[in-house]
């Protein structure tokens, strides 16, 4: 399989941290790919960096087999690369159906088209009955659970059709039930072709749906592979352990 | 299927709305023959679509836009300039100079708009009010444009003195009917929802690709535009501009106030607090305009607004009609709150 995403040698700074230091990997096409690693380890600026939040200091990406100069969040999520964040993100101030129809790419002569035309409605809606949103379409997202808040931000991340889904943390801070949730609907999405790549905590959930998983410690890439395999390397285990 | 339902854009509550707010507004004038009173509705209904027009910037997309009276006051020059240099002619003609005045100051503004765009919240305020200032010192120092600080006339227009504000009065309706069209397309388009993603979380919105830069250009080039014009039927009326009186920062002030009392996330939210605060603001200028007194009253009156209604007027009046409707057997079933969907917003959104 061919790399759908692949990274080199990214480097990042903060001062005198360095968040990522040439740092690589690759995702293969149709994979659920985990990035793990210590708190400080460089995960979410690794997301920041290759979604063009935060510009690199060194290194580079390719995404569908183009080599991605300068990212941009915008540019990129057009190409396919969609994300999440850390803390969910929506728009407390609009509908949680208009939250999701938002997701839907416009060109630019569409912009004076009716604001929630009727096939991105019934699109948008289908999206929520699956989330289990349905109920909550016309309340103002601002008044969402957290939960609910993680659901709708994936479910207008998935509006797009994207090809590769970046997920920051699905399942921090949610309940156990809201945990397994979230993992049927990434099987269902990578059972209909999309790749993932999720930062996350829980053990028991990487290692139960991911594969290859990428370790992270000070920006560096320490191990990459199978669940398995990853889980007795000695320098994850001193990582994670160690000082 | 294209027959209009229920998600249609174009609702019966709004059409009725929008006939009887023509119909008022056309109406008004003709019931009084006192000058006063008359100047009166010119100037809130010119405040009504200053409101609008900065709502478009400041309210949908959130931007908080001071240097609003730059635009005016640019618009104002340029009709001056028009009819007094460039020999346009008197009568009705200087309104045709609103058109490219509107078209041309919102293409001059893009290359400004773009750079100021790049900041938000607080860097944008203030950026934005520094430009007004600029405006204002070139005003002042293109002598030979402007007049500078001597002034510049404007030749007094030649209508009957019976009914001498009519004509100034309908230019200003017609401008408010078309801002507040231009509201309603982009309320119910892509575009306002584009706007509102952005006031909300501009970087998410940039990550779910919606073009955050062109939304903002074209939000921030219109509502510049409609202000330049607003400006041009101005200077026609008052006929004497002076920099620090045509290039106003009380203006933006003002109508930001008055968008804010009615309900920034609405429609009609800025007509509303316009019309309560324009005819007050004229009497208290009248009253105490030497103090400048009525600067307190509109400080304070903004505390009381954002303390008490920090949603504004329609949008508090709306839940309230719906709580009413809900209490009532025939009760909607769901359970709505104002958002800035036409669908779920209530009618007066």
């Amino acid at each position: 399989m061919t790399a759908l995403l692949a990274v080199e040698g990214l480097t990042k700074s903060f001062g005198g941290v360095r968040a990522l230091d040439e740092c690589s990997f690759e995702i293969a096409e149709g994979s659920v790919g985990a990035l793990i690693g210590p708190n400080g380890s460089g995960k979410t600026t690794a997301f920041n960096v290759i979604t063009g939040y935060q510009a690199a200091d060194a290194g580079g990406l390719t995404f569908r087999g183009r080599a991605v100069r300068r990212p941009d969040p915008c540019r990129l999520q057009r190409l396919g690369l969609a994300r999440t964040f850390q803390q969910p993100r929506v728009f407390p101030g609009l509908s949680a159906l208009e939250n999701v129809v938002l997701g839907r790419n416009q060109p630019w002569h569409a912009l004076l088209r009716d604001r929630v035309p009727g096939p991105d409605r019934r699109r948008a809606e289908e999206l929520l009955d699956e989330f289990g949103l349905a109920a909550h379409a016309h309340m103002p997202a601002g008044r969402l659970s957290y939960g609910q808040r993680k659901l709708l931000e994936f479910a207008g991340v998935l509006m797009a059709e994207p090809v590769l889904v970046l997920l920051d943390e699905p399942t921090a801070g949610v309940n156990p039930i809201m945990v397994k949730t979230m993992e049927d609907h990434i099987r269902r999405r990578h059972a209909q072709g999309v790749t993932f790549l999720i930062v996350a905590h829980e053990m028991q959930f990487v290692m139960s749906l991911c594969d290859p998983v990428i370790v992270l410690d000070h920006g560096r890439r320490i191990a990459c592979g199978a669940p398995g395999e990853v889980q007795k390397d000695p320098r994850v285990l001193d990582a994670y352990l160690g000082d | 299927m294209t027959r209009p339902g229920p998600h249609s854009r174009i609702r019966p509550a709004g059409t009725i709305q929008a006939v009887a707010f023509v119909a008022v507004v056309a109406v008004l004038p003709l019931i009084t023959g006192q000058h006063w009173l008359v100047s009166l509705l010119v100037f809130t209904v010119m405040y009504a679509g200053l409101a609008s027009a900065w709502n478009l910037l400041g309210g949908y997309a959130g931007y908080p836009a001071l240097g609003h009276g730059a635009f005016f006051g640019v618009g104002a020059y340029a009709m001056a300039i028009g009819t007094s240099h460039l020999g346009v002619g008197g009568g009705y003609r200087p309104f045709v100079l609103i058109v490219p005045i509107a078209v041309g100051t919102a293409l001059v503004v893009l290359p400004i708009a773009r750079l100021l765009l790049r900041t938000r919240a607080a860097a944008f305020a203030v950026l934005s009010i520094t430009l007004m200032f600029m405006v204002q010192t070139l005003a002042y120092n293109i002598r030979s444009l402007t007049g500078g600080s001597s002034g510049l006339i404007v030749p007094l227009a030649p209508f009957p003195a019976a009914i001498f504000e009519r004509p100034f009065y309908y230019a200003m309706a017609a401008l408010l009917a078309l801002t507040l069209a231009v509201c309603w397309v982009v309320r119910t388009s892509k575009l306002g929802l584009a706007l509102n993603a952005v006031r909300d979380d501009e970087d998410r919105a940039r990550g779910l690709g919606v073009q955050t830069e062109l939304v903002k250009l074209v939000a921030f080039a219109v509502s510049a535009g409609l202000t330049a014009a607003f400006g041009a039927v101005w200077a026609y009326y008052i006929t004497f501009l002076y920099p620090g009186f045509a290039i106003d920062p009380l203006l933006a002030l003002g109508a930001i106030l008055m968008a804010f009392l009615g309900g920034r996330r609405t429609l009609w939210g800025p007509v509303v607090g316009a019309a309560l605060i324009g005819p007050a603001q004229q009497y208290f200028a009248y009253r105490f305009g030497a103090s400048q007194l009525y600067l307190v009253a509109y400080a304070a009156l903004f505390l009381l607004v954002i303390y008490l209604l920090p949603e504004g007027i329609v949008p508090s009046l709306a839940r309230r009609l719906r709580r009413l409707r809900r209490a009532s057997p025939a009760a909607a079933t769901h359970d709505q709150v104002a958002t800035d969907s036409i669908f779920s917003a209530g009618d007066l959104g």
